[in-house]
């Protein structure tokens, strides 16, 4: 995969010089692209979770990213070189916790102790400073509502789309056994964290503003020292609280899912539904729906929510009726997309109210969506969100279950141009179908498959497959035990991206397919 | 048309105008503060159907310059009573009032004897015969007039005192000092709206006055205008229901006030007046509130912060004081936000109401610096100034401001402000340019 290779660009894969700074091709901006190797990546650690984080490696006294200092250091120096006041602030030792956590410097003054002091997140902050973008900068187009996304591996062939047709999974292609050496973090130190775990189920329309804590029952996560106000910012250091949002976790037994702000998005416009129902006739039902929000549109946090739960509601409604699960599926977009059109016609709230530029754009979002019922797997999608199909038996070939509404991928169908030209294209990944009441007429696209072995389904946004963007990639992501530890697993692909860069928002859900239908409830 | 199902009480709505998206390692967060206050008193005469029982709310004084100088031209003295009599008869009725002859000291003309009349019928009569009696003879102290005014409204059990100031000449029976201590003694008790008559006075006085004490400053070239000036005073002193309003802003540790502006209606730097109102929180005084809607830019520097990361820059509100001493009352808030990205579309563009006020703000300043600089002698560091002038004030469509600039000026090119000094200018337009130069327009719709 040429995705983190000097050799050859990212983008288009066209031979690079070694100096180039940018691809002479497509121009993409090489210095996005960290140096080191995403092969073998570092453990994964999920959010939060207190773990012995490994002793940094050493770094070059001139190098550019910031030091890492360790608990034998000399104290340092402030900008005027003088020694620092000898009261310290209270991220004391770099160890784990604090690491983990993210180091809240008491801001003293005027001078706050750096970028990097409030990750207000209780995400895994990855032991070296993630502040090189593994992806380059997301371009939002300015005319059509576009998601531009990190780089393609230029080899997305038609391999996954032959599958497309009601079937199997196309024929095995060997590969590798991608087992996946990850530090395995417990779900359960997950739950601990400020995010509401398990029990709560994403507010599908609430505003994120109002879904922070009252004032008075919490510290500032930045600075420890100020209350937060009920607007969900700190009375002393002014900065923005973790959100409902920004971390939401579910489990049930057939499903988990995981979404998490990223670490360069002020919000998280993703958002998930997930639920277990029947059919009529008993057997299990389990479907998972993953919307990301289109940022250059008003309101998309609130457009991928309500997606998210109505399509949801839909196929709860749907199924247990009867109705085919592809039926149920198509259904289900279209609901999804009428609730999205619903909040156009709604007034702007919040602080989004001045963002004048951002008013053009009716609230949008793309949608995915997964259900395993009676044996089949049926996905449905528009725009650029994914479904990816792991077996278990990782020899088997992985693929790509969805074909994404965007530019490039268009182009390639409609045999205008070859995948790399098209991928080089500025325009490559802007989304050509959305739900909004702006898009041009909605198109879900749904496929039903049967698949002839147990795996499991990855339901993700751009998010989480821009890091691994080919079905081997994806697979090689995927822990291999994940279908016996969805909640695990979904933490694990949402750590790869974060590690990645966490460019973007990171959503995923994982539903296991198992062959016997009574087994695929009752995991 | 006076609307009677308003209560009389306004209401505040406070909205923000800002690009809150920062550039790795951006600091500098700007915003347009709108706060818009509606639902009480109408402006104008549409006032007095509707609001006869509040007229005890309120108390004016007229302060009219007497010094000798007004004799010349004699209709100077003749304009000013007309004026005033203009102003008595727009009082409501229940209004408190009083007018102070002002000339090296102070004399109160009517009622007399300290105290303030209560508008009506007869009293209004009163007051106008009263002002036959206002003969033109000695100095002028303005300071003393303001004092005399302070002492009258203080007199008063009203929440809304406004002066009314004519003058026609230099401070000169005064030091500077002394007025800029009067000054400082009245500010925050009351406010007062500040006129020049003809061309004798001068323009940093009166529009000092007017910035001090929160009112309007204007220049009355021909003393024949007087009337309908003092009219419309009046009109928008009566339309005032809420006094000593005060501009609360709140920012977080760290985070320093760059300036704090009111932009429109006219640019006013207010940064200098702040008091300080808790921990991290300080109060700008606005004056008070009639119908109507003033702009404010207000600029902080963060802390640097990674992207993605949020913070709130300072929280802006209204807040009038408790006349009982308790807690003020907040009227409306908004909030400032910084956002950090590395999406450089979001993180450059420019808010257009922030960049439409940076620029009506340069405006007031190279007027300010481009006549100064003419009356220095120094012509090139005028032409240039006021070149950058009539550039801006084309490009923003301050039409009013364009015209009284080209009195001072020739325009060869508006676009790129290429202008060439009149050689004459009438002192009259170049002291109005002065006067209205911080008068500003509103973005574009």
């Amino acid at each position: 995969m040429p995705q983190h290779d000097f050799s050859a660009c990212p983008g288009c894969a066209e031979p690079l010089e070694s100096g180039d700074r940018f691809c002479g091709a497509c121009g993409y901006d090489l210095s996005a692209v960290p140096a080191a190797a995403p092969e073998p990546d570092r453990p994964t650690v999920a959010i939060g979770t207190p773990v012995s984080w490994p002793e940094p490696p050493a770094r070059e006294p001139g190098s550019l990213s910031t030091s890492t200092q360790h608990p034998g250091d000399l104290p340092g120096t402030d900008s005027g070189g003088h020694d620092l006041p000898t009261t310290p602030p209270a991220h004391g030792a770099p160890g784990a916790q604090a690491q983990a956590r993210a180091s809240q410097p008491q801001v003293p003054a005027a001078q706050a102790q750096g970028p990097q002091a409030f990750q207000a997140q209780a995400q895994a902050s990855q032991p070296q400073v993630p502040e090189v973008p593994a992806a380059p900068p997301a371009r939002d187009l300015p005319t059509i509502p576009v998601r531009t996304d990190g780089p393609h591996a230029a080899a997305t062939s038609g391999d996954g789309l032959a599958a497309l047709a009601e079937g199997t999974v196309p024929a095995p292609v060997p590969t590798a056994d991608g087992d996946f050496a990850l530090a395995a973090p417990d779900p359960r130190a997950a739950a601990a964290q400020p995010a509401p775990p398990q029990s709560a189920p994403p507010q599908p329309v609430a505003d994120p503003r109002t879904t922070t804590p009252p004032a008075g029952t919490k510290l500032c996560v930045a600075c420890r020292a100020g209350h937060v106000d009920p607007d969900g910012y700190c009375e002393n250091c002014g900065h923005a609280q973790p959100r409902e949002r920004d971390h939401m976790e579910q489990e049930l037994s057939t499903v988990a899912a995981v979404s998490d702000r990223g670490l360069r998005h002020h919000r998280n416009e993703d958002a998930f539904a997930v639920s277990a129902t029947a059919l009529p006739d008993g057997s299990p039902a389990t479907l998972a729906i993953v919307c990301d929000g289109v940022s250059s549109a008003t309101r998309p946090d609130e457009a991928s929510a309500a997606a998210a739960q109505a399509a949801n509601q839909s196929l709860l409604d749907a199924l247990p009726r009867g109705t085919h699960p592809q039926q149920a599926m198509h259904e289900a977009i279209v609901a999804a997309a009428e609730a999205v059109n619903a909040l156009a016609e709604e007034p702007g709230q919040g602080a989004m109210e001045h963002d004048p530029h951002r008013h053009q754009n009716a609230p949008a979002c793309t949608i995915v969506g997964a259900v395993v019922a009676d044996g089949l797997l049926i996905v449905g999608w528009v725009g650029d969100s994914r479904v990816y199909w792991v077996p278990d038996d990782r020899t088997s070939p992985p693929a790509r279950l969805t074909q994404d509404d965007s530019w490039a991928a268009q182009m390639v169908a409609a045999g205008l141009m070859n995948e790399a030209e098209a991928y080089a294209d500025e325009r490559a990944h802007a989304i050509t179908g959305w739900l909004g009441a702006d898009a041009y007429e909605l198109e879900p696209h749904t496929s039903a498959f049967k698949p002839d072995r147990p795996g499991v389904v990855v339901v993700c946004t751009d998010g989480l497959w821009n890091y691994a963007e080919a079905a081997d990639d994806m697979a090689r992501v995927v822990p291999a035990d994940a279908t016996g530890r969805l909640l695990h697993g979904a933490q694990v692909l949402v750590g790869h991206a974060l590690d990645g860069g966490g460019h973007d928002n990171v959503t995923v859900a994982l539903l296991p397919f198992t062959l016997s239908p009574q087994g695929a409830g009752s995991a | 048309m006076a609307n009677f199902s308003k209560s009389n009480v306004p209401q505040f709505s406070v909205d923000v105008y800002q690009n809150e998206f920062l550039p790795e390692g951006g600091r500098e967060v700007s915003a347009i503060v709108t706060v818009t206050s509606t639902g009480g008193g109408t402006t104008g005469g549409a006032v007095l159907a509707g609001h006869d029982a509040d007229g005890a709310d309120a108390a004016v004084v007229i302060m009219v310059d007497c010094s000798g100088s007004m004799e010349y031209p004699p209709t100077k003295m003749r304009n000013a009573r007309e004026a005033t009599a203009a102003a008595i008869d727009t009082l409501r009725d229940g209004v408190s009032f009083a007018v102070v002859a002002g000339t090296h000291l102070a004399q109160q003309v009517y009622p007399g004897n300290g105290r303030l009349a209560v508008a009506g019928p007869d009293t209004r009569g009163q007051a106008k015969d009263a002002l036959r009696r206002l003969s033109a003879g000695g100095g002028t102290a303005i300071g003393t007039w303001l004092r005399l005014a302070d002492r009258l409204l203080g007199s008063a059990e009203v929440s809304i005192r406004h002066g009314i100031l004519l003058t026609d000449g230099r401070n000169e029976h005064e030091s500077p000092e002394d007025l800029r201590a009067a000054l400082d003694a009245c500010a925050g008790r009351f406010t007062c709206d500040a006129r020049g008559v003809g061309t004798d006075w001068e323009v940093k006085e009166v529009t000092g006055i007017a910035s001090a004490l929160l009112g309007t400053a204007d220049i009355v070239a021909d003393p024949s205008g007087l009337a309908a000036d003092f009219t419309t005073m009046m009109e928008n002193a009566m339309g005032k229901e809420v006094a000593d309003v005060a501009l609360r802003l709140w920012t977080p540790v760290g985070v320093e006030i760059a300036f704090v502006k009111q932009v429109a209606p006219t640019v006013e730097d207010l940064t200098g007046r702040r008091t300080e109102a808790g921990p991290r929180a300080g109060d700008y005084p606005t004056g008070s509130w009639g119908d109507e809607s003033r702009d404010y830019h207000v600029c902080v520097r963060v802390p640097q912060a990674g992207i993605g990361q949020e913070m709130l820059a300072a929280r802006v509100s209204l807040i009038v004081p408790d006349p009982a001493g308790g807690a003020p009352t907040t009227l409306g808030q908004g909030l400032v936000r910084a956002v950090w990205t590395d999406d450089m579309a979001m993180s450059t563009s420019i808010n257009p109401q922030v960049a439409h006020y940076t620029g009506q703000a340069e405006l007031a300043q190279v007027i300010q610096q481009g006549l100064d600089a003419r009356k220095a002698g120094d012509h090139d560091g005028a032409t240039a100034k006021l070149g950058r002038a009539v550039q801006l004030a084309a490009a923003s469509g301050n039409a009013d401001t364009a015209k009284l600039l080209s009195k001072v000026v020739d325009v060869v090119d508006a676009a790129t402000g290429t202008v060439r000094l009149k050689a004459k200018v009438a002192e009259a337009d170049e002291m109005t340019l002065e006067t209205r130069s911080t008068k500003t327009v509103r973005v574009k719709k």
